[in-house]
């Protein structure tokens, strides 16, 4: 049994649960940004699903993985202002907006496939992956576990460790971070302090855009080298449920996205050990059931933001 | 102190209208206001002052007129504009953040920054320089949500006044605060007219407008019909202009019957909150036929659980509750309601009726699948609209038909609905919960006849209420919750507003200090 766990829990184990913890990381700091200022977001899956179209696809032209990442926000930024002018200027129910933004991505991707590459399924390969520029950092990649876990890793997963904290500092420290939980709060206060909810509401949908175009990125040109139909797998409502489980909060959430990733990589790592021996279907459900435990388990504890997925219409709200 | 005539003008709007739609509210309004004078816009609900508050702040701009600062036309986009003009609004519903701390509010819009960091501590010292220069004490560093109302609507005025606001105007500003913190708010405002702040106060409350103003305003269904010297009117001469007619608000109350026939009683009451909280601790009350029985207290000591307890919303932990000699706290709300049992909620708008609905679908609730309105499953529109018809005469429902929707109406024919569709079910005991909030005077003067009529029938009634003087102008008995328990009861007569007042408010104090 020991040798068991020995087997199973190895540094790369760890390693593993970072990377795969990434994309949901980024995705669900969109959603924490969001959704703190008032807005539902379920679109994230659709977002980050063209992001990672648009960075295989600029990367693949220019031959330049940088330019595909910057490809690839640009794209999931654009594709969420859309989201943000049905919510905000045209008042349409968040839920459904997000669920009609989700399909359009799948149906968006694969009819671009057809019209770039001329065939369905997956991408052409880009020449260089983001993933090439794997860097260690000195000393503390020497820690046992814990370093090559964090610190030596690629620009990417960095990245997203540092947006983590400095999301929380935004919200903690700065104007931006009071308006935001203002503007889910109580978006009538702001409104009436002379600032505009609708700006802030566009700004975070518009930032949250951004976060999923770098975990559009990451899978398609840093964990990849290629789009793959679809290939955002459930993550953007992992996401979505990493956010209600860290109760809202970027470092709660960081934590919530690291358990996925861990539970993801463990049923790698037992599917691929062949140790036991149970269909491998039900190791791929894991996450997923993991994430219907802790939701369950956490939810109840945390608090939404009062005035999340209301819509906010100064003249439709007089008395 | 009145302020002579000499004082300069700060504030000044001239034939303010404002249309939507087909519908005036403002028609035509010019008031007047000096520097360190406080004035009262008096009126009915529907009046329009809040319509003319809003165009004053920038949130809905005038159809035709002009809004005069200092003697020079200004507009307004938007609140942003009429603060820099140095306009602070006190909104009836706070424009408060409960999840932020006071100083987090005060400077929420206009933040010290550097960098886009907001800089905290120099925000926390312009919170207590502020607080100490106006006497408004409050802790800089709580959070909003933990502070009781009153000091709530104190973190409104500091946030004007952090936006160096020398109008300062206040919509229905005690209509959620104690008779103790009312004191305390007209004491602040006092200083602060002294200090040179031209207040206006929005209101339907006479009591306040011969309390605190200088001057008065009365609007009258988007009108002013009249303007006058606070001390040159009585109350009964403004209440008149308000409404337009004579109006006695100090109802008859037949007296209690000597012995009453008991109906309903509670016995050991226990009941948690939906925050898994102790919420009622062991209530015991008793309502004979043909008497009201009001519960006094300030918000948030059990009332709400209460009230869904008796109506089977919820059901107890123990103890029960007895209507005519069953125990029905295990009932389901349709047999207590076909056993005789009523309940007029406290929010219309939330719980007591469906908004999108129309007059004749909200008055045929609770019924619309039996007959006569409804036969094998199949509803019988024209006995809807027959009903419809005849409640909304006899209850004098004005609307412009049983199909208008009920989410147009005033407030007051919306509660005339509610109470029209529990009246008629003939009920023998009522639960009724703040019938008149937000009501104006011609309103609760119909809704305290219709109670007391349903008295005289012999029906128990349980009345919970906010308003002191509504407690007093009809209950026969008098009980204060406070903490989840009934504290303190006492027949009517031999009571008073100071003593009530004292154990809702040491209830409180005891609380806050445990």
């Amino acid at each position: 049994m020991i040798d068991f766990f020995a087997a199973l829990l190895t540094p790369q184990l760890f390693e593993a649960t970072v990377r795969l913890a990434t994309p949901v990381t980024f995705a669900a700091l969109a959603a924490v940004v969001c959704e703190r200022s008032g807005v539902t977001n379920i679109a994230m899956e659709g977002v980050m699903l063209v992001g990672a179209f648009f960075a295989a696809w600029v990367g693949w032209i220019s031959g330049n993985p940088w330019l595909g990442l910057l490809g690839g926000i640009a794209a999931s930024a654009l594709f969420s202002l859309l989201f943000a002018w049905a919510v905000v200027s045209l008042h349409i129910n968040h839920v459904v907006t997000g669920a009609i933004m989700n399909i359009l991505a799948f149906g968006l991707t694969r009819y671009l496939m057809m019209v770039f590459y001329g065939r369905q399924g997956t991408s052409e390969a880009v020449a260089k992956t983001l993933h090439h520029y794997k860097f260690a950092i000195p000393l503390l990649s020497d820690i046992p576990y814990v370093g090559p876990a964090f610190f030596n890793q690629t620009p990417l997963v960095y990245l997203s460790i540092i947006s983590v904290f400095a999301w929380a500092w935004i919200f903690k420290r700065t104007r931006l971070g009071l308006s935001l939980i203002a503007s889910g709060e109580h978006p009538m206060a702001l409104e009436t302090l002379g600032r505009s909810v609708y700006r802030v509401r566009y700004l975070a949908i518009l930032i949250s855009g951004v976060l999923c175009g770098f975990a559009g990125a990451f899978l398609s040109i840093e964990n990849s080298n290629s789009f793959t139909e679809g290939m955002t797998n459930g993550r953007g409502f992992i996401a979505l449920a990493a956010n209600i489980a860290g109760g809202w909060r970027p470092v709660g959430v960081f934590i919530a996205s690291l358990f996925f990733g861990f539970v993801d990589a463990l049923q790698m790592r037992v599917q691929s050990l062949g140790i036991v021996k149970i269909p491998s279907e039900i190791f791929i459900v894991f996450p997923y059931v993991a994430t219907i435990v802790a939701i369950a388990g956490l939810v109840r504890k945390s608090r939404p933001p009062a005035a999340v997925g209301k819509d906010f219409n100064i003249e439709g709200d007089g008395e | 102190m009145p302020k002579s005539d000499e004082s300069p003008l700060v504030l000044e709007t001239r034939g303010i209208t404002k249309r939507f739609d087909h519908i005036i509210a403002n028609n035509n309004i010019s008031i007047k206001l000096r520097k360190g004078e406080i004035i009262a816009v008096l009126g009915e609900n529907g009046a329009g002052k809040s319509t003319l508050m809003n165009i004053l702040f920038g949130l809905y701009k005038p159809t035709s007129g002009s809004i005069l600062i200092d003697g020079l036309p200004v507009s307004f986009d938007s609140p942003r504009d009429a603060i820099a003009k140095g306009l602070g609004m006190v909104h009836q519903h706070f424009m408060l953040v409960p999840t932020l701390t006071v100083t987090q509010n005060i400077v929420l819009g206009k933040e010290p920054v550097r960098l886009g960091h907001v800089l905290y501590k120099r925000a926390r010292r312009s919170v207590v320089e502020l607080s100490k220069r106006y006497g408004l004490t409050v802790n800089p560093d709580a959070r909003l949500e933990d502070l009781s109302v009153g000091l709530q609507q104190r973190v409104e005025i500091l946030k004007a006044l952090y936006r160096n606001a020398r109008v300062l105007i206040l919509d229905e500003p005690t209509a959620v605060l104690t008779p103790g913190e009312v004191e305390e708010l007209f004491a602040v405002l006092r200083n602060l007219a002294a200090d040179g702040t031209s207040i206006i106060i929005i209101t339907h409350k006479l009591e306040e407008v011969k309390a605190l103003s200088d001057r008065v305003y009365i609007l009258r269904r988007g009108e002013l019909v009249g303007e006058c010297r606070t001390a040159s009117a009585s109350a009964a001469e403004l209440a008149n202009f308000m409404v337009g007619r004579d109006v006695v608000l100090a109802v008859e109350r037949p007296a209690p019957r000597p012995k009453p026939e008991p109906i309903f009683s509670l016995e050991s009451l226990f009941v948690h909150s939906s925050r898994g909280l102790p919420a009622l601790k062991g209530v015991d009350l008793a309502v004979g036929r043909g008497e009201i029985l009001g519960i006094a207290g300030v918000e948030g000591n059990g009332q709400k659980e209460l009230c869904e307890v008796i109506a089977g919303l919820i059901t107890p932990d123990s103890g029960k509750i007895l209507f005519k000699g069953e125990d029905v706290s295990r009932w389901s709300v349709r047999r207590r309601m076909d056993a005789g049992m009523g309940y007029v909620p406290q929010d219309r708008r939330v719980s007591g009726l469906v908004l999108p609905f129309s007059v004749e679908e909200n008055l045929a609730l609770g019924r619309s699948d039996r007959p006569p309105l409804s036969r094998h499953g199949f509803m019988k529109f024209a006995a809807l609209r027959a009903q419809a018809l005849q409640l909304m005469e006899n209850y004098d429902i004005r609307t412009s038909g049983p199909e208008a929707r009920v989410s147009t109406l005033s407030g007051g024919n919306q509660q005339k609905i509610i109470l029209a569709r529990e009246f008629s079910r003939n009920p023998d005991f009522l639960l009724i919960s703040q019938p008149t909030r937000g009501l104006d005077v011609g309103a609760i003067e119909y809704v305290y006849r219709r109670i007391l009529e349903l008295k005289e029938r012999g029906v128990a009634i349980l009345l919970i209420s906010m308003e002191l003087e509504e407690l007093f102008a009809l209950a026969d008995r008098i009980a204060v919750l406070h903490g989840g328990q009934v504290v303190f009861e006492s027949p009517t007569a031999t009571t008073n507003e100071a003593q009530i007042g004292e154990y809702m408010i040491r209830g409180r104090y005891e609380r806050s200090i445990s």
